[in-house]
């Protein structure tokens, strides 16, 4: 490997600029100040070709931006002892040269950062009204249903409870259970302190059935079945399956949007029922371990002292955090554009949406019906 | 296999596969195919529609391991050969796949620099002056250079892959149908510029194509696909003298006179 050489000749009439060596791409940062610095006070300047060894693009561009701003300055650039290839190359590449204000930078400074956080303030109250109206969108589909049964998709919604239903049992067990054990843990050594061992069984109870049971399993589907509805909808919508369904008369809400909502609501309940047994059965054991609560004591006492209405709570909940969690996934796939990569960006943030939504209507709901008084 | 009548004694293969076996399950693609691609020209790859052109092209590069033959790239063996022969061979081959394949979080530019920035050791302002060069040479304006790829047209991302897989002045190009669902004009002049860069690069071309116009404006020469294995190879002139319903059927048909009276 020749390492490009570039030497001026003054001693005939016209100077003469000869190059020699390898011009190729990877030389050419070493070379790359001197064809820059190369000037010339005649009316014409012989470049000469013959020492090289080889031209690629990258040095074709190095002698084409040369020629060009030399003959900006009024100097005739000839090139000598080029075969035709390396002229043909050089004129090609000189024609293609792009110009120099032709690229624009992003704009950078204050203002457009400025700009953007106004831009970002903007779009939450955009996007707000865009989901309420994605979900107005799903109910007056879900109506339509309702009306003509014959319109359900009956082997997508069986479908979709499978995979966001029954598939996400064994988690679902194995998390609640694991919660239960940690707050018959945590309450047992609070407890104890006040030789009131025994009310860990109403702490376990209420705490799992009005809260936590279905707080978390709606947090996993969430992660599970929210973050694939984005994705699976939102890659659809990259490869224009959305526009081929519509060109085919079939509405994307009916076909792909309505039966994983659908699913989502009867099975979460199913769901959070699962967690909240499951989650007993580990408080109970871990009292059972720990306190020396027999399971037939905390059955007994979670029978006379837990009121069912937190049972009832916890469950009433459920649906409405499905829905919440399908509405926001598929709205969110719905404003895929284009790439993968917008793909992904969806996705996280249908995760976190639904999340946030959930926690915020669960807020909601603690204080409705602590107002209800129950 | 039938030589071709340009057959020179000074030439250099530069791909040489032999006994090339491609199966899928039960589904043999390829069975025993011999192919040599020389140095400088155009090869044009045909066949009907699942006869293992891009498979055949996704195995020279090496994204499909094939269950047996050799294949031979540069000197290098890219299936048995050490990481250093294979990266070796990478760096001096571009592949421009069919629907772009550019990196959808990148600009084209930034598309266009990605294997300089990975493989080279230059300063940012060359880069980009070189990306914007390559942009340029493939025929899309200066605009395009910051665009997302998902903000381009189909024939727009075409050649935006092409600029990405010229960025390293590679030695061997591979196209996936390069011109398919590109306006006639445009595919013309994709069409030369593949010529302008085989004449002024010494670039050998590794095409797999449908478009008949192209077959007869720019390859020197024709492998035909069928069978599971290069059934004929040579210059299209010689293509409509093979006795073979397919071969006579694609070379003979309506759109092959239409492309061949162009020429």
């Amino acid at each position: 490997m020749t390492a490009p050489t570039l030497t001026f000749d003054e001693s005939k009439d016209a100077p003469v600029l000869r190059i020699a060596g390898r011009l190729v791409i990877e030389h050419l940062e070493a070379i790359e100040p001197a064809f820059h610095k190369a000037t010339s006070d005649a009316k014409t300047l012989c470049v000469d070709l013959d020492g090289l060894e080889a031209l690629d693009t990258s040095g074709a561009w190095l002698i084409a931006v040369l020629k060009t701003r030399l003959e900006a300055q009024g100097v005739t650039v000839e090139l000598i002892d080029a075969s035709s290839n390396r002229k043909a190359l050089i004129d090609t590449v000189q024609a293609a040269l792009p110009a120099e204000d032709g690229i624009e930078a992003p704009p950078r400074g204050l203002i457009p950062w400025v700009a953007s956080i106004g831009a970002a303030t903007a779009g939450i109250g955009a996007s707000a009204m865009s989901l309420v109206s994605f979900l107005g969108e799903i109910l007056s589909r879900f109506a339509y249903g309702v009306v003509r049964p014959r319109r359900w998709r009956t082997a997508a919604l069986v479908s979709q409870m499978e995979e966001t239903g029954f598939h996400a049992i064994p988690i679902v067990i194995l998390m609640s259970f694991l919660i239960g054990i940690v707050l018959a843990f945590q309450g047992a050594s609070q407890l104890r302190q006040f030789g009131a061992e025994v009310f860990v069984v109403d702490l376990i109870a209420i705490s799992i059935l009005r809260e936590l049971g279905i707080l978390l399993t709606s947090i996993i589907v969430a992660g599970r079945s929210g973050s694939a509805f984005t994705a699976s909808i939102g890659s659809m919508k990259v490869r224009e399956e959305l526009d081929a369904m519509r060109t085919l008369g079939l509405d994307p809400i009916e076909v792909l949007v309505l039966p994983r909502v659908i699913a989502l609501v009867i099975m979460l309940p199913i769901l959070g029922f699962i967690a909240n047994i499951s989650g007993l059965f580990g408080g109970a054991l871990m009292s059972w371990i720990e306190l020396g609560v027999s399971p037939s004591m905390f059955i007994t006492r979670l029978q006379e002292n837990t009121d069912i209405w937190h049972l009832a709570i916890g469950m009433i909940k459920a649906p409405f955090f499905a829905a919440i969690i399908a509405t926001v996934s598929c709205w969110q796939a719905m404003q895929v554009q284009g790439s993968a990569d917008s793909v992904g960006r969806h996705t996280t943030t249908s995760v976190v949406q639904a999340i946030f939504l959930v926690i915020v209507a669960d807020a909601v709901f603690s204080i409705f019906f602590s107002e209800l008084g129950v | 296999m039938s030589d071709s009548p340009a057959t020179r004694l000074d030439r250099e293969a530069v791909i040489t596969v032999r006994g090339l076996v491609n199966q899928f399950g039960p589904q043999v693609v390829h069975q025993d195919l011999d192919l040599d691609v020389w140095k400088g020209e155009v090869l044009g790859i045909v066949g009907g529609s699942g006869t293992g052109k891009s498979v055949l092209l996704r195995t020279i590069v090496g994204l499909n391991r094939p269950a047996a033959g050799s294949i031979n790239v540069l000197g290098a063996d890219v299936l048995n050969g050490t990481r250093e022969e294979r990266l070796r061979a990478e760096k001096q081959w571009g592949v421009a796949f069919q629907d772009g394949a550019l990196f959808s979080s990148l600009t084209v530019l930034q598309n266009v620099m990605a294997p300089m920035r990975e493989h080279l050791d230059l300063s940012p302002a060359l880069m980009k002056a070189l990306g914007a060069l390559k942009i340029s040479l493939v025929g899309l304006p200066p605009l395009a250079c910051g665009k997302l790829p998902s903000e381009l047209s189909g024939g727009m991302r075409k050649r935006a892959a092409l600029a990405r897989a010229l960025a390293l002045d590679p030695a061997i190009v591979f196209l996936d149908e390069p011109t398919a669902g590109l306006d006639p004009i445009g595919a013309a002049a994709y069409d030369e510029l593949i010529n302008e860069l085989k004449r002024s690069l010494g670039l050998t071309v590794f095409m797999v194509t449908h478009d008949l116009d192209s077959l007869y404006a720019i390859c020197d020469r024709i492998a035909v696909l069928a069978e599971k294995r290069v059934l004929f190879e040579g210059p299209i002139e010689g293509m409509t003298e093979i006795d073979h319903p397919w071969v006579q059927e694609y070379f003979t048909g309506p759109r092959a006179r239409a492309a061949q009276e162009k020429t």
